[in-house]
């Protein structure tokens, strides 16, 4: 059964894949119970710096007890993170949040997309994506420090986009897809704010459903706090008001059901 | 044989750990973590006569050695909560009180009307929250409001009252005095400390609602010298909470003056800290051959 824990992990080895991107695997318990678009929380080992990190869950190693993270140095905390080598301790809390609905890809032709650090969750989502007609995966870079391609290659057909055209088409996701004409029965995406209003409106006008998921300033990452809050079109269950907790909600909503 | 038990305006704890409120929703979040059963109390998430939707994202954000929060008091309103909330707590073996908030008197007599015949220990009435426009702190910062919106409160109220207080004050033992004259049976304190944080390369404030609550263990010493003050400014019961991350810390808290303790902020960044505080003040009583907790209460003078 999937129960939430604070563990401490190790780090099984760490390498930066990118200019200020990081890959890194530990060694946890709480790897088998880890689906695709999960996120653990990463704490510091500065008391200083006391909230966990949110960081998606990039790839399951269930056989090893292993999970692997892909995270960008944005401050304190990740600054931290990439100074660890293997055998590191590392605490986590995990698994948290709903993940991607995969029975929604059956039988469908389906489009991953990720742009920039919104790119590791979809390589475990596409390799445990069954019986889809189609797997797009569409992949959106700052420039050509790209990562990931390789593995998502073994999973789909990857298509790139970068921000200044060095490499695939010049753009976002959106000008990939509609550079290279592709076309979808179901989304799945995780990006920057801007991106996923683009996911949203496009889904909405070609009637696809996509789910997305989202990010937002985290304390707890198990649903006490209330900090996570997105808005949502309907009364939450659970809040009563419009706005759901995307720590356990979430992180991955139906686009058309909340306010981005 | 060690006696960890207190009591506060006539009703017994088991031990003094409670959870700070907002900290910890109704446990339902952290039952999954801890067993409820070995706290002293839960305090629940502030709830009000209707639901509020609270204040826009970001509403947290890390500071040196703690966090603020402009949370804005999100609540689903006191129906759902005696609907859900309460039976859940019930199947636990410990005290629960619910924190009240409101916008006027009004709406806090409200709350504490429709709770007064449910199976609940205490209110602790929120006139300290510095996230809400309206209520909240207002009634709390001034001495003279705080005696009124007691009094008003503790009429209707049918089980003890707990006044929470602002440390946003110039003198919290007025404020305590204020409360203590107008019939509050209990004074829990601290609530979080007002700031602000700005993040210079948005050159934007990192909250939406510009000022936040600053908590975490940053703010103990300040929570440690306003509840020894007020320890010896009034004579109801204290609660005292503000940054406790472990059992020193909670003892710390007692010996200045508190009956009971809670635990905020560190719930976010260890789950089980409420736990460890109970094992650890019997672990700290043990050590010092200490019989009964109630002996090192206000102990340094």
């Amino acid at each position: 059964m999937e129960r939430k824990k604070k563990e401490r992990a190790v780090v099984y080895r760490q390498t930066q894949i990118a200019a200020g991107i990081y890959d890194m695997w530990i060694d946890t318990s709480i790897a088998d119970q880890a689906r695709p678009g999960q996120f653990i929380s990463v704490y510091t080992q500065n008391q200083s710096a006391l909230l966990p990190r949110p960081i998606s869950i990039c790839e399951v190693d269930r056989e090893n007890g292993r999970l692997r993270i892909v995270y960008r140095v944005a401050g304190k905390g990740t600054s931290e993170f990439a100074t660890y080598k293997s055998g590191h301790r590392i605490d986590v809390l995990g698994t948290l949040g709903n993940g991607f609905p995969l029975e929604e890809a059956k039988n469908k032709k389906v489009f991953l997309m990720g742009g920039g650090i919104g790119i590791p969750p979809m390589l475990q989502l596409a390799k445990e994506i069954d019986g889809a007609l189609s797997k797009d995966i569409i992949v959106g870079y700052r420039n050509k420090e790209l990562f990931l391609v390789e593995d998502l290659k073994k999973y789909g057909t990857v298509h790139i986009a970068t921000e200044d055209g060095s490499v695939g088409a010049k753009g976002n996701v959106m000008n990939a897809i509609e550079e290279e004409g592709l076309c979808a029965d179901v989304i799945f995406a995780c990006g920057p704010m801007p991106m996923l209003r683009a996911i949203k409106a496009y889904a909405q006008e070609k009637g696809i459903p996509a789910y997305i998921s989202l990010e937002e300033r985290m304390a707890c990452g198990v649903g006490a706090c209330l900090g996570c809050v997105v808005k949502t079109k309907e009364i939450d269950h659970h809040s009563h008001v419009n706005n759901a907790r995307i720590c356990t909600d979430g992180p991955v909503y139906l686009a058309e059901e909340v306010e981005i | 044989m060690m006696n960890t038990k207190v009591i506060i305006a006539g009703v017994e704890f088991k031990n003094p750990v409670m959870t700070a409120s907002g900290t910890f929703g109704s446990g339902m979040e952290y039952a999954e973590f801890v067993d409820l059963n070995k706290l002293g109390a839960v305090v629940t998430k502030g709830v009000a006569n209707v639901p509020w939707e609270g204040n826009p994202t970001p509403r947290v954000c890390e500071t040196y050695g703690g966090m603020l929060n402009a949370i804005g008091l999100q609540n689903p309103g006191i129906d759902v909560f005696i609907e859900r909330d309460i039976p859940f707590l019930k199947q636990f073996d410990t005290r629960i009180i619910v924190n009240v908030c409101g916008r006027s008197a009004a709406d806090y007599v409200e709350v504490v009307e429709k709770l007064s015949d449910q199976p609940v220990d205490m209110l602790e009435i929120n006139v300290s929250c510095p996230n809400v426009k309206h209520g909240g702190i207002a009634f709390g910062q001034d001495p003279k409001c705080l005696f009124d919106i007691t009094k008003e409160i503790k009429a209707k109220a049918k089980q003890p009252i707990i006044m929470k207080l602002s440390p946003n004050v110039t003198d919290i033992t007025e404020m305590a005095k204020a409360a203590e004259a107008a019939g509050s049976d209990a004074v829990s304190l601290i609530n979080t400390i007002t700031g602000m944080k700005i993040d210079i390369h948005k050159r934007a404030f990192a909250l939406a609602n510009k000022t936040g609550g600053l908590s975490g263990p940053a703010i103990k010493p300040v929570a440690v010298r306003m509840v020894y003050q007020v320890a010896n400014a009034v004579k109801i019961p204290i609660i005292g909470m503000g940054g406790i991350a472990n059992a020193e810390d909670a003892i710390e808290f007692l010996l200045a003056g508190a009956t009971g303790v809670a635990v905020g902020a560190m719930n976010f960044v260890n789950p089980y800290t409420t736990v460890e505080v109970v094992d650890g003040i019997e672990d700290y009583m043990r050590t010092y051959e200490i019989e009964n907790l109630t002996e090192i209460i206000g102990a340094v003078k």
